[in-house]
């Protein structure tokens, strides 16, 4: 009863009557603390580790990997406590914009979460990277971002298709697995790594087909076959990697040689900071690049999309008007299964030249989170996608120079970002509203 | 009222199909599927059966007989890994795999518990791994504090509480996000799972933490000091904790069939906005029912460390047992009996498994992938229906109801009752026996508040 109570005491009422017309609009709404709260927490945890624990020194940033516009630029050496103070000062400073934001009745916008996130995350480096040899290169880090960002940036894009059609797709860890095993074995006997490519597409969607036909056709609980088909897939590509990958490692699971290279774009690639990082990368970056804005067209702009929310918020009424609601979810999870797919093949056609066991560590899971962080929107997702991919990221990098903090915890550090993502940075969100039930079609 | 004895006698055609319309015939369906998909996997990775399917169109029958040595081979190892050692000379030796089955059927049990008590609340805990970890380093440092400090009546239970309590927090923690900050559980716990995982890495690789003194292996010191007894004697590796875990059963079940806290778990499950309206508090019970189910997978956690691994564990501790407790509540439709009964089967395959491996050098992942395959056809009766071309359950209780309707009409000649064919059927039920979130409910309700 509390929690209810709760919700209506506080909220004061807009009165939205016209002038003259004596007709009274009443809207309810709430301030939501929870955002800002977090952020306040966050700051004074970031405070009291500079406070209670300084290091003196500089940091060494770099910003240049000697290939674009800024290539006689010199390495960076701000005074680390210094550049974690003013860090610290713009979070202070993002806080109080959040906390107004709520006062005012204003949804919490991603980008304040967004230069949030970056500003606390500069603090973190300047604090760990102080009185280190190694230079923190900024080039790599956000090119090293986007890369790990790639499983998660087309499981989140299979994932808003998905729940915008109204079925929730838990398996998203599962289809990157099966893709990743898919392209290696693949790419290894063909040497061709579209081929990779197009296998693990293929193998992204025979996983989609299955959770297509026991949560649409058999309506299956669609989160309790999304986990079950994980811990299927994991089973599955296990077992092959130990009976069959392992035995014949040279043959099978090889794709060292077969990976996709780097292809600069002209002029582009000069740009400074973010040229290299984004257009010096693999045909996957581009093309991932290329599906969040194609996702983003398709669900917004076209009839399919149209159709497809349709049967995601309101299924009845699609059917009504003579949508196909399974047929149209079927087709939706098809494509998904398949975008997501082509994020597993990064796995072993980008980052690893093998397949290894369980090599996708959860981060189906994150791409899930995303999906919800971003509000269901693919380009919102993708940005949240990024932000984790940074997270993962920073933590290479300090591993690499040699961070004051253990590794183990430096290896917490995605998870800790997604759960804090999910549980505290999730300003008021609405999933599709007939997204995880299935539709029962009448006879008629 | 002589019209029981006038109802025409069932044929056994009738009965047959009763037979194969009721939930165990399912089960059994389920699970000859599975074993069968299972089989395929095993001829898949099998060294002979590729062989001779290289020349396949040459010699058929070598691929067949390679196939038929396979399966022999690797079902055979199974039976005698899990059940009965008929080539083993001495009675203890033809028990032994039994009592493995036993023995790993006890964490997998209570962990089965744990995910099942939060599936009647409506809550998906796929976090069993991390709880477990969570208590296995929470015993396990206090029993390797206490030995030969401590007899093993202070320490054993000192320990099994400590487990417990650590496991409770993690999973109260997943609660707290969900009905303070509205995370979703599926994803809050699987990442406490990592986060776990990392913390007790961390507390393995520190001089001085959980690290064996002397060594830079990320192992413990030995926890034997501290573990449970030996239930059926040294020879074999039950032990007490397989009481404990069917002393949970029975909790559990008193627990959700008895208890008024039960009652509201359930409540809450079923329908969280109807269960608020009735004055239970719906975010207390989400915290309790995922402390709870978090406490009995750290009793996992204790159970590996003080009952299977006592030589000093590493953070392969929870042996996937976190995630194998997902199938094991499904299977066991989320009642303690029949999470029981899946905990033993489960326990069987885990045996058979290890011992297919070691025999016949078949991967141990056969078992989570035959189990993950029951738990889905489980869930889709339709699909192992139309397989096995077993009936309809609504057409077997319509053929009762009119073969009854048909001995009435016979003796009473035909007394309005031929309406029989058109009494209530029994709705077709997708997700029984596994029906354990039931947000699809109050999702509708959601509509019709909106609307």
């Amino acid at each position: 009863m509390s929690i209810y109570l709760a919700s209506i005491t506080d909220p004061p009422e807009l009165d939205l009557s016209a002038a003259e017309e004596p007709i009274e609009l009443r809207v309810i709404a709430r301030r939501d603390y929870k955002a800002p709260l977090v952020m306040a927490a966050l700051t004074a945890l970031l405070m009291i580790l500079l406070l209670a624990n300084p290091r003196g020194g500089e940091t060494r940033f770099g910003v240049t990997t000697g290939n674009d516009l800024l290539r006689n630029v010199p390495v960076l050496t701000p005074n680390a406590m210094t550049l974690g103070w003013i860090a610290i000062a713009i979070m202070v400073f993002l806080t109080a914009l959040a906390f107004w934001f709520s006062y005012t009745y204003k949804r919490q916008w991603l980008w304040i979460i967004g230069l949030f996130a970056l500003a606390a995350m500069s603090t973190f480096l300047a604090w760990a990277g102080a009185g280190a040899a190694g230079t923190i290169n900024l080039v790599p880090l956000i090119g090293n971002a986007l890369l790990l960002a790639i499983p998660l940036v087309f499981g989140a894009l299979g994932g808003v298709i998905g729940e915008r059609a109204g079925v929730v797709n838990i398996a998203i860890e599962a289809e990157l697995l099966m893709a990743a095993f898919t392209a290696t074995v693949v790419g290894s006997v063909t040497r061709s790594p579209v081929l990779g490519l197009l296998a693990a597409a293929i193998a992204g969607l025979m996983v989609a087909a299955i959770l297509a036909v026991f949560a649409i056709n058999y309506r299956v609980e669609q989160v309790i076959v999304g986990v079950v088909l994980n811990v299927l897939i994991t089973g599955v590509t296990t077992f092959l990697f130990n009976g069959w990958l392992q035995p014949n490692a040279m043959t099978l699971n090889n794709t060292l040689a077969v990976r996709f290279s780097q292809v600069p774009i002209p002029f582009l690639s000069q740009i400074p900071l973010i040229g290299p990082a984004l257009f010096n990368q693999n045909i996957l970056v581009y093309l991932m690049i290329f599906a969040v804005a194609a996702v983003w067209f398709a669900l917004n702009r076209t009839r399919w999309g149209l159709r497809l929310r349709a049967v995601g918020e309101h299924p009845k009424a699609a059917d009504t008007v003579g949508i196909r609601v399974n047929r149209t979810r079927w087709i939706a999870l098809l494509i998904a299964g398949a975008i997501v797919g082509i994020g597993g093949a990064s796995y072993t056609l980008v980052a690893n030249g093998a397949f290894n066991r369980e090599m996708t560590n959860g981060f189906g899971y994150i791409a899930l989170a995303a999906v919800i962080f971003g509000n269901w929107d693919p380009i919102r997702a993708a940005f949240a996608a990024l932000l984790f991919g940074f997270a993962i990221s920073l933590q290479t990098v300090l591993s690499i120079i040699g961070s004051p903090v253990p590794s183990s915890f430096m290896l917490m550090l995605p998870y800790m970002v997604t759960l804090l993502a999910v549980a505290g940075l999730v300003g008021k969100s609405r999933a599709p509203a007939a997204s995880g039930t299935a539709y029962v079609v009448e006879d008629h | 009222m002589k019209v029981e004895s006038r109802t025409p006698d069932p044929t056994w055609r009738d009965t047959l199909a009763e037979i194969t319309s009721s939930g165990s015939a399912l089960g059994i369906g389920a699970l000859i599927l599975a074993l069968l998909a299972g089989s395929l996997m095993i001829a898949f990775t099998n060294a002979g059966v590729r062989t001779a399917a290289s020349y396949f169109f040459a010699r058929p029958g070598d691929t067949f007989a390679a196939l038929g040595r396979a399966m022999v081979g690797a079902y055979s190892q199974l039976l005698r890994g899990s059940i009965f050692n008929w080539q083993a000379t001495t009675f203890t030796g033809q028990i032994t795999p039994l009592m493995n089955t036993l023995a790993n059927a006890a964490p997998l049990i209570v962990a089965g518990l744990g995910v099942a008590l939060a599936f009647k609340a409506g809550l998906f805990n796929i976090g069993g791994r991390g709880q477990m970890i969570m208590g296995a380093i929470a015993s396990g440092w206090l029993a390797i504090a206490l030995t030969n400090r401590a007899p093993l009546w202070v320490s054993l239970p000192l320990c099994v509480i400590a487990g417990a309590a650590a496991g409770a927090l993690w999973g109260a923690l997943a609660g707290w996000l969900k009905a303070a900050m509205g995370a979703h559980e599926v994803i809050s716990t699987i990442m406490l799972n990592f986060v776990a995982f990392y913390l007790l890495q961390f507390l393995l690789g520190t001089r001085g933490l959980l690290q064996r003194p002397g060594t830079s292996n990320p192992i413990t010191l030995p926890t034997a000091g501290s573990a449970f007894p030996h239930l059926f004697g040294s020879t074999f590796p039950v032990r007490w904790s397989l009481i404990l875990a069917f002393a949970m059963v029975a909790y559990c079940w008193w627990l959700l069939n008895r208890s008024v806290l039960g009652f509201h778990f359930r409540a809450v499950g079923e329908n969280a906005r109807a269960a608020r309206v009735a004055g239970i508090n719906v975010a207390r019970n989400t915290i309790g029912v995922m402390a709870l189910s978090g406490a009995l997978c750290g009793l996992a956690g204790v159970f590996q460390v003080l009952g299977v691994i006592l030589t000093g564990f590493t953070d392969g501790i929870d042996a996937g047992i976190g995630f194998d407790a997902i199938t094991v509540a499904l299977l066991g439709a989320a009642s303690p009996i029949g999470v029981l009964l899946a905990g033993l089967l489960f326990g069987a395959f885990k045996a058979g498994g290890g011992n297919m491996q070691a025999g016949e050098g078949i991967p141990i992942e056969i078992v989570t992938v035959i189990q993950s395959l029951i738990v889905l056809f489980i869930a889709a009766p339709p699909l192992v229906r139309k397989v096995f071309h077993f009936p309809d359950p609504r057409k077997v209780a319509n053929a009762r109801l009119e073969r009854q309707a048909a001995g009435l009409s016979a003796s009473q000649g035909g007394t309005g009752l031929d309406l029989m064919p058109g009494v209530p059927q029994p709705p077709e039920v997708f997700l029984a026996p596994v029906s354990p979130l039931q947000e699809g409910a109050s999702h509708i309700i959601d509509q019709i508040g909106d609307n």
